[in-house]
C-alpha cells in the first residue's frame, strides 16, 4: 500500500476533536398513553448545547417514557421534538446515530457474543465509510475502513480506562466495567447528544464520583440529557433539571431552583423531608421503571 | 483396517455435507431463532436451476456459481418477503410458515421439472484413489467435497470475523434492538443472514447430488440429517454445526459399514442420536451458556 493510501494523520487516532457544541434539543407538549392511561401529559423540555440536563422524579413519573420518546422507540400521541432546528417526525431507532444522538440503556445491554472491543466498533458503526458490498467482499477499502474503526473504538476505550478489557467478553467483567464499556461504546459515535439511562445504577460511591467529573468534561462537546435517582450526582451535575411527576412536570429549573421548589419535595415524600434522604430511599429502591 | 479407513473416509465425506447443511440452519437460528425448514427444498430448487443449466449446455461451473447466487437471492427473497411478518411474532408462526414453504417448493420444483430421477453429474471422478494396489474409498469427488465445504466455512468465518458487515450481523444476532439503537441496519442484516445461509444450504444441495439422482424430495435425508448435527452442536454456534456434521457422519457411516444390515438402520439411527442428546444435553454438545427458550 502506497503513503497516498495511508489515512490522514487525524482522522483515526483523534477521533474526539474539541468542538463548541450548537444541536439543541426540544420537545413541546409532549403527551403519551398507554392503552388509556396517560404516561405524560404536555410535557416540555429543552436540552440547550453543551448542556447537562437532568430529568428526575419519583417512580412511575414518566421519566423513562420520556426519553423512549426521544430516541424513537415510543411515538407521543401529541407535541413536536425539534432536534438541530429540524422537527423529527417518524422518529426511528435507527435514524439516531446518523442524528449524532447516542444512548445508553438502563442495565448495560451490551452484545455477550462479542468481546468488548466488537461491541464498542459496532458503536462506531456509522462512521464507517465502505459500502456494503465492499464490506462484504472484503475489499481493501473495507480493510483500511476496519482497521479505522479498530482504532476509533480502542481510543474510546482508553478514553474510559478499559481499554485493558478490549479482547475479552462482557460477561466475564465487574459490572461497574461493563457500564464503562456501554459509555464507550455511546461515545465511540461522537455524539452531539448524549441519553443516559441510569448511568450511575449499580456503582459505588467513589465510582459514581468518578462518573460526575466525566459527565461535566463531556459538556465541553456535547449536550447531556440524564434521567438517574442518585440526587446528589445529579444535583452536582446538572446545569438544568426537569421534574416529573405522574406524567406531569412540576418544577424546572437550576439545580438550586429545583432544591428549593416545595412541590418537588412535596412529590417525593407528600412532606418537606429534604431532599437528601429522599434520594437515598429512591437509590434503593429499584425506581423509575413502571413505565418500561 | 481397510475397511475401518474407507468408512471413517466416506463418514467424513457425508459428514462435511450434513455439517454444511447443519451450518446454514445455525445461521438462521442465531439471528432470527427460526428453524428454516424450508431450508432442504430451496436448496433443491437451485439444484434443479443448475441442472436445467448443466442440460443447455454450460459447464458444471458455471451452473454451480449461477444456482449459489440463485439460492442467495431465494434466502433474501424469502426473509423479505416471507418471513419479515412473522418475525418476532409467536415461533408457531415461523415454524407453520416454514413447513408450508418446504412443502409448496417441492410441489413447484414437481411441476415445473417433473418428479422423476435425475442423473446430475459431478466435476470430478468417483473412482477411489489406488495406494499400493488397494483402493481407498477417497474419490476426487470427495476431496471436492470437502474442500469446497471448507472454503465457504472459511469465507464465512472471514466474514464474520474481519468485516464491518460480518460485526453488524452478529450484534444484530445478540440484541436486535440494541443494534438498531446504535445505527445497525438490522433489517438488512438478517436479509443477508438469510442469503448467506441459503447459499450454503445449497452447495451442501448440489454436493449431496454430485455422481447421484435428483428428484424433488431428494434432499429430505439431508433435513433430516443436518437438524440432527445442528442439535447436536446446540443450534446455536457454528463450530458446533460443523463438529455435529462430521460425528453424525462418522457414526452413521460406522453403522452402515459395521452393523449387519446397518444401511437400513441409517435413519432410525440419526434419529435415536438426536433423541439421545435431547435427553441427555438438551442444549447440544457445544451449548455455551444455560439452553435458551427456543
Amino acid at each position: 500500500m502506497g503513503p497516498l493510501a495511508q489515512p490522514p494523520p487525524h482522522s483515526g487516532s483523534q477521533p474526539f476533536e474539541e468542538r463548541t457544541p450548537t444541536a439543541r434539543l426540544e420537545m413541546t407538549g409532549i403527551s403519551v398513553a398507554f392503552g388509556g392511561v396517560a404516561a405524560l401529559s404536555d410535557v416540555s423540555l429543552a436540552v440547550e448545547p453543551g448542556q447537562v440536563h437532568g430529568l428526575i422524579g419519583p417512580n412511575g413519573a414518566g421519566k423513562t417514557t420520556l426519553f423512549n420518546v426521544a430516541c424513537g422507540l415510543v411515538r407521543p400521541n401529541a407535541g413536536r421534538i425539534t432536534w438541530r432546528d429540524q422537527e423529527l417526525r417518524r422518529l426511528k431507532p435507527s435514524q439516531l446515530s446518523k442524528l449524532g444522538i447516542s444512548r445508553t440503556l438502563q442495565g448495560v445491554g451490551l452484545f455477550a457474543g462479542l468481546t468488548v472491543l466488537e461491541n464498542v466498533m459496532v458503536g462506531a458503526h456509522r462512521h464507517a465509510k465502505a459500502g456494503f458490498f465492499s464490506a462484504l467482499l472484503a475489499l481493501p477499502t473495507a480493510d483500511k475502513d476496519d482497521r479505522l474503526l479498530r482504532e476509533r473504538a480502542t481510543q474510546a476505550l482508553v478514553e474510559l480506562g478499559a481499554e485493558g478489557y478490549a479482547g475479552r467478553y462482557p460477561g466475564s467483567l465487574p459490572y461497574p466495567v461493563q457500564k464503562r464499556v456501554a459509555l464507550a461504546r455511546a461515545l465511540v459515535a461522537d455524539p452531539e447528544l448524549l441519553l443516559l439511562d441510569e448511568p450511575a445504577s449499580g456503582l459505588a460511591e467513589d465510582e459514581m464520583h468518578e462518573l460526575g467529573e466525566l459527565i461535566r468534561a463531556l459538556s465541553s462537546r456535547m449536550s447531556v440529557l440524564l434521567v438517574e435517582h442518585h440526587m446528589d450526582l445529579v444535583m452536582k451535575v446538572c446545569d438544568r433539571i426537569t421534574v416529573l411527576d405522574s406524567g406531569k412536570q412540576i418544577a424546572a429549573g437550576t439545580p438550586a431552583e429545583v432544591q428549593a421548589d416545595p412541590a418537588v419535595t412535596e412529590a417525593y415524600l407528600g412532606d418537606d423531608v429534604d431532599v437528601e434522604a429522599d434520594a437515598a430511599e429512591l437509590a434503593a429502591t429499584d425506581g423509575g421503571r413502571a413505565n418500561d | 483396517m481397510q475397511q475401518f479407513v474407507n468408512v471413517t473416509l466416506s463418514g467424513l465425506t457425508q459428514g462435511m455435507i450434513y455439517s454444511a447443511f447443519a451450518l446454514a440452519l445455525v445461521l438462521i437460528w442465531r439471528s432470527t431463532r427460526i428453524v428454516n425448514f424450508a431450508q432442504g427444498s430451496m436448496a433443491a430448487a437451485t439444484a434443479f436451476i443448475a441442472l436445467a443449466i448443466i442440460n443447455a449446455g454450460a459447464s458444471y461451473w458455471v451452473a454451480l456459481v449461477v444456482a449459489l447466487i440463485a439460492g442467495f437471492v431465494m434466502g433474501a427473497l424469502v426473509e423479505r418477503i416471507i418471513i419479515r411478518p412473522v418475525e418476532g411474532g409467536p415461533e408457531l408462526n415461523a415454524v407453520i410458515v416454514t413447513l408450508g414453504l418446504f412443502v409448496a417448493i417441492q410441489a413447484l420444483i414437481a411441476i415445473i421439472a417433473g418428479s422423476s430421477f435425475q442423473s446430475f453429474p459431478t466435476p470430478f471422478g468417483v473412482r477411489g484413489f489406488t495406494i499400493g494396489d488397494t483402493t481407498i474409498a477417497l474419490t476426487p469427488t470427495s476431496l471436492y467435497v470437502i474442500g469446497s465445504v471448507l472454503v465457504v466455512m472459511a469465507l464465512l468465518v472471514a466474514l464474520f470475523r474481519f468485516t464491518r458487515t460480518g460485526l453488524a450481523m452478529r450484534a444484530s444476532a445478540f440484541g436486535q434492538e440494541v443494534a438498531r439503537l446504535l445505527g445497525v441496519r438490522v433489517g438488512r442484516m438478517l436479509t443477508l443472514g438469510w442469503g448467506l445461509a441459503a447459499v450454503v444450504g445449497s452447495l451442501s444441495g448440489l454436493l449431496i447430488a454430485g455422481g447421484g439422482f435428483v428428484y424433488p424430495a431428494y434432499m429430505d435425508s439431508l433435513i433430516v440429517f443436518g437438524f440432527v448435527a445442528a442439535v447436536l452442536g446446540g443450534l446455536d454456534s457454528p463450530i458446533g454445526a460443523i463438529v455435529g456434521g462430521l460425528i453424525l457422519g462418522l457414526a452413521l457411516s460406522y453403522i452402515s459399514g459395521y452393523v449387519d444390515r446397518g444401511s437400513a438402520l441409517v435413519n432410525v439411527s440419526a434419529l435415536v442420536i438426536l433423541m439421545v442428546v435431547l435427553l441427555v444435553r438438551p442444549g447440544g454438545l457445544f451449548a455455551s451458556s444455560t439452553a435458551r427458550r427456543a
